[in-house]
């Protein structure tokens, strides 16, 4: 990170403190303007065509039986930060965790109990301290593989990612210090499950289609969506995605293509307005003739359905409507890892060759 | 094989009547001696609501001692005295050695005892575990009389083992009671300890002091006026049953019905008494003693019919808001009571009176079931508390409307004791036990009116207590938050943590931000 940058953000943090100690110094309950994190306070941009925060702030007090817990919480997660940024060392949300639990003297009170306290209290911090996590010097888990013929340099090492073996190179959480130095691809593959990523991997399919192929597990990460919007913003490769097909994966879909409600502060620095979905979408079901797959939906799948299908970014779609449609009319999903019921290589031999030769994809 | 067939005649050489102490020999349960702890409780209990009786009934502000000595395993000795009017010699055998012997069966008066069956069944308990004579002193203010007794179990006469008498000089009146007898004695839950506690709540114008096995106790008087005087009134038509009107008619001194309706009861005139001749169709002027068995079942069929005013309440004898509450106060130590008297009321006929005091706070634990004390003439009933109407009149009480928590057919919790006192000339009590009275609808209704009453009254204070206590605990929690948030602080802007841990005290002994209430969640957008 710049130190100028570094800089900014030991400022920000140290602002905030000396805005609490005024508030003490004036005799006042000492209290934080909070911007509210919830779907009440997003709104989906459309010119940008991204998810935006809007303004909605509240108030956190110290003096509040209600609020005092996470005011507290708030206040050390930034000691911390400000910590580690002076001694420019990292540490992951689980290492902050237990920076920050410790018991209260005469009491049986922890600061924090579990993971998500202190995990909040960090994404409250970013809001407020206008800082994301990663230059507060807090990293989530790597996990991301990526292999394609690119070499970077990270770290004054040289990497270069056709090179990697079977395991690719694991995307770190932060991304923002890598540098490209040779891009030889036309795009990127995006794919919900490393399994998928392993059977693209193994078929070489990144020489043989000249891409990037990247996973992580489940949602995408921020390292993996920053990197992914970098190769995006920066190389201008367009970006495919692979996810299972169900309700589940177009969300996965949309926050790497539009940013996510939590992380609406930060749409500007993930979100890539024109992913595409490469599969698996309701109508390949038909197609590929995968009914027989079908994983029959359950409750929580229907109303998950029903949710999707009505965030403002999918509501005006009409493409995405008729999937939408079409799967309650099935009732049920199917997992990309059902593909290889055509062929153990099905997928990278004809299934994406040939959606991308006929750009067959969603937007 | 043929058995030889006993006839009617010789049968009947079997049959032979048994003295009522014979059948309580039998029957120690009914009179409240069931097991050796329950008896030690019911000798002093006996003993001391008689002195009670007797000072009050004498206009005497009661001192009583009771002394009760481990003289072996499992065997005692008990002795109590009084500073009562006493009782005269000639009297004063039969009221300790012959059961339902007594000044107060048969009239229609509050009072502690009602049977004449509490202190000559304690002497007969006592007689019948250990083989002795009690032992008894009293004067009247004239000579004083010793007397070792027994009671002659076979007649239900007091047999006199010795008398004898001494000067007075100092004109000494009172009763001494001395008795020996097996028991079990402990000082927790239902206990010696706890009845005279109790006692004393509901007596606060008596001096009780105790010298029990492990040391003395006094329970000091906390007023020096006593309750007033209860007058003794005739049974009303409404309460009389065939049995004792069976009774009335043959003892009466009256000479026809008309009188003796006029005479012996309350609340009838001569118009009303004619009318009940005319509704059971008996010449006014027959003779009380001549009437057939019919006649008397028709007579008492139409004086339940009969319009009647209810009768008079001033045999009752009530405890008074003063009372109860400092007797409430003096001992279990709450900050706060309030008491409620209800209006006498009546059922089957029998006047009767609900008065309940609320205490709150103080020493009481704050998570626990409230205490409930029950009183019946000012006795406290220690035993079988899931029977009582009090105690079914309490939970039927919502205590979640004066500020206590409470669960669906349970009593509240929270720092609080319930006192019921219920005041009538008789106490329909579920059995001799005499520990737990009876539910009837108008004694239902009576107590949760007065329960609802006092419970209104002490609300506003709980209320208040309750706001003061959540924010109490606030404060505390603040002030564990406190050093943390200074920590953090001190790090983030290299203040120093001491003086901002004293501005944040300082913060937070200002009582308008600590003390605000706030909502549950982070307030309003300001955005």
């Amino acid at each position: 990170m710049k130190s100028l940058e570094k800089k900014k953000v030991k400022q920000n943090l140290e602002t905030l403190g000396k805005k609490v100690v005024t508030d003490i110094e004036k005799g006042n309950n000492p209290s934080l303007d909070v911007p509210i994190r919830s779907l009440s306070n997003v709104r989906f941009d459309q010119k940008n065509k991204m998810i935006m925060m809007n303004s909605a702030m509240s108030k956190r007090y110290f003096f509040n039986v209600a609020h005092v817990r996470k005011f507290v919480q708030t206040i050390e997660a930034a000691a911390l930060a400000k910590e580690l940024v002076e001694v420019d060392k990292h540490l992951s949300l689980r290492e902050a965790f237990y920076r920050m639990k410790r018991t209260l003297p005469n009491s049986n009170i922890n600061l924090v109990d579990e993971q998500t306290e202190s995990n909040a209290a960090i994404e409250d911090l970013e809001l407020i301290a206008e800082s994301p996590r990663e230059k507060l010097h807090i990293n989530a888990n790597k996990m991301g593989s990526v292999a394609g013929k690119v070499v970077i340099e990270d770290k004054k090492d040289i990497i270069d990612w056709s090179k990697l073996g079977s395991g690719g190179w694991a995307i770190p959480s932060n991304v923002e210090e890598i540098e490209f130095k040779k891009v030889n691809a036309k795009f990127v593959i995006y794919m919900e499950k490393a399994a998928e990523w392993e059977r693209l991997h193994e078929d070489k399919l990144w020489d043989k289609l000249n891409c990037i192929i990247m996973s992580s597990q489940g949602q995408a990460t921020r390292g993996v969506r920053r990197l992914l919007q970098r190769l995006n913003q920066e190389h201008k490769l367009p970006v495919y995605i692979l996810v299972d097909g169900d309700p589940w994966g177009a969300y996965i879909y949309s926050v790497i293509k539009y940013g996510s409600i939590s992380l609406a502060h930060m749409s500007e620095q993930l979100a890539i307005p024109d992913a595409r979905l490469l599969g698996l979408t309701a109508d390949d079901i038909v197609k590929y003739d995968l009914k027989r797959h079908l994983i029959k939906f359950e409750d929580v799948d229907v109303k998950r359905l029903e949710q999707v299908k009505n965030y403002d970014w999918f509501k005006d779609n009409k493409e995405w409507q008729k999937q939408f449609k079409l799967w309650k009319e099935l009732n049920g999903k199917v997992e990309l890892a059902a593909l290889s019921s055509k062929g153990i290589t099905f997928i990278s031999d004809t299934y994406v060759p040939h959606k991308i030769k006929n750009k067959e994809w969603l937007d | 094989m043929k058995e030889k067939s006993v006839d009617a005649e010789a049968l009947s050489g079997q049959f032979k009547a048994i003295s009522v102490a014979e059948f309580f020999e039998k029957n120690r349960h009914l009179l409240g001696f069931e097991n050796p702890t329950k008896a030690l409780i019911t000798i002093v209990k006996e003993l001391v609501d008689n002195s009670l009786d007797a000072c009050e009934e004498a206009r005497i502000l009661p001192n009583i001692k009771i002394s009760l000595k481990e003289i072996g395993s499992d065997r005692f000795k008990i002795s109590v005295d009084d500073n009562g009017p006493g009782i005269v010699s000639e009297k004063l055998t039969s009221a300790f050695g012959k059961l339902l012997y007594g000044t107060k069966f048969h009239r229609l008066r509050m009072s502690r005892g009602q049977q004449g069956i509490g202190v000559s069944g304690s002497v007969l308990y006592s007689q019948l575990t250990t083989g002795k004579p009690v032992k008894i002193t009293s004067s009247t203010g004239k000579d004083i009389h010793i007397f070792d007794l027994m009671i002659d179990v076979a007649k239900n006469e007091p047999h006199v083992i010795s008398h004898h008498t001494e000067k007075n000089p100092k004109n000494w009146k009172g009763i001494k009671t001395e008795l020996e007898t097996e028991g079990r004695y402990v000082e927790k839950g239902a206990s010696v300890l706890e009845y005279l506690k109790q006692t004393a709540i509901a007596n606060p114008f008596a001096n009780i002091s105790y010298e029990g096995p492990n040391g003395k106790e006094e329970f000091k008087r906390a007023v020096n006026e006593l309750p007033v005087q209860p007058k003794e009134i005739k049974p009303h038509p409404y309460g009389v049953e065939l049995g004792l009107l069976r009774r009335m008619l043959q003892s009466t001194k009256t000479r026809n019905i008309v009188g003796f309706l006029t005479e012996e009861f309350s609340r009838v005139g001569r118009g009303t008494a004619e009318q009940i001749c005319k509704l059971s169709k008996i010449d006014s002027k027959k003779k009380p003693g001549e009437l057939t068995h019919e006649e008397m079942e028709r007579l008492h069929k139409s004086m339940q019919m009969v319009k009647l005013v209810a009768p008079p309440t001033n045999c009752l004898s009530p405890l008074g808001e003063n009372l109860l509450i400092e007797g409430l106060k003096k001992e279990t130590g709450v900050e706060f009571a309030v008491a409620v008297v209800r209006p006498p009321s009546v059922y089957r006929g029998m006047p009767f009176l609900i008065e309940v005091a609320l205490g709150y706070g103080g020493q009481l634990p704050t998570d626990k079931t409230a205490q409930l004390f029950r009183f019946a003439n000012k006795v406290p009933l220690l035993y079988h508390q899931g029977d009582c109407v009090t105690t079914e009149a309490v939970i039927d009480t919502d205590f979640r409307r004066y500020g206590f928590s409470q669960s669906s057919g349970q009593i509240p919790n929270g720092p609080l004791v319930i006192l019921i006192h219920f005041a009538s000339v008789w106490v329909p009590y579920t059995s001799e036990g005499k520990q737990a009275i009876a539910d009837y609808p108008e004694i239902m209704k009576e107590i949760k009116l007065a329960l609802q009453d006092a419970g209104r009254n002490l609300a506003s204070y709980v209320r208040h207590k309750n706001k003061l206590r959540d924010r109490q605990l606030r404060r505390e929690l603040f002030e564990k938050y406190i050093p943390e948030l200074a920590e953090s602080l001190e790090k983030l802007t290299d203040k120093e943590r001491k003086k901002i841990i004293d501005e944040l005290e300082k913060i937070a002994k200002k009582g308008e931000i600590v003390g605000k209430e706030e909502s549950k969640t982070e307030s309003g957008n300001i955005g």
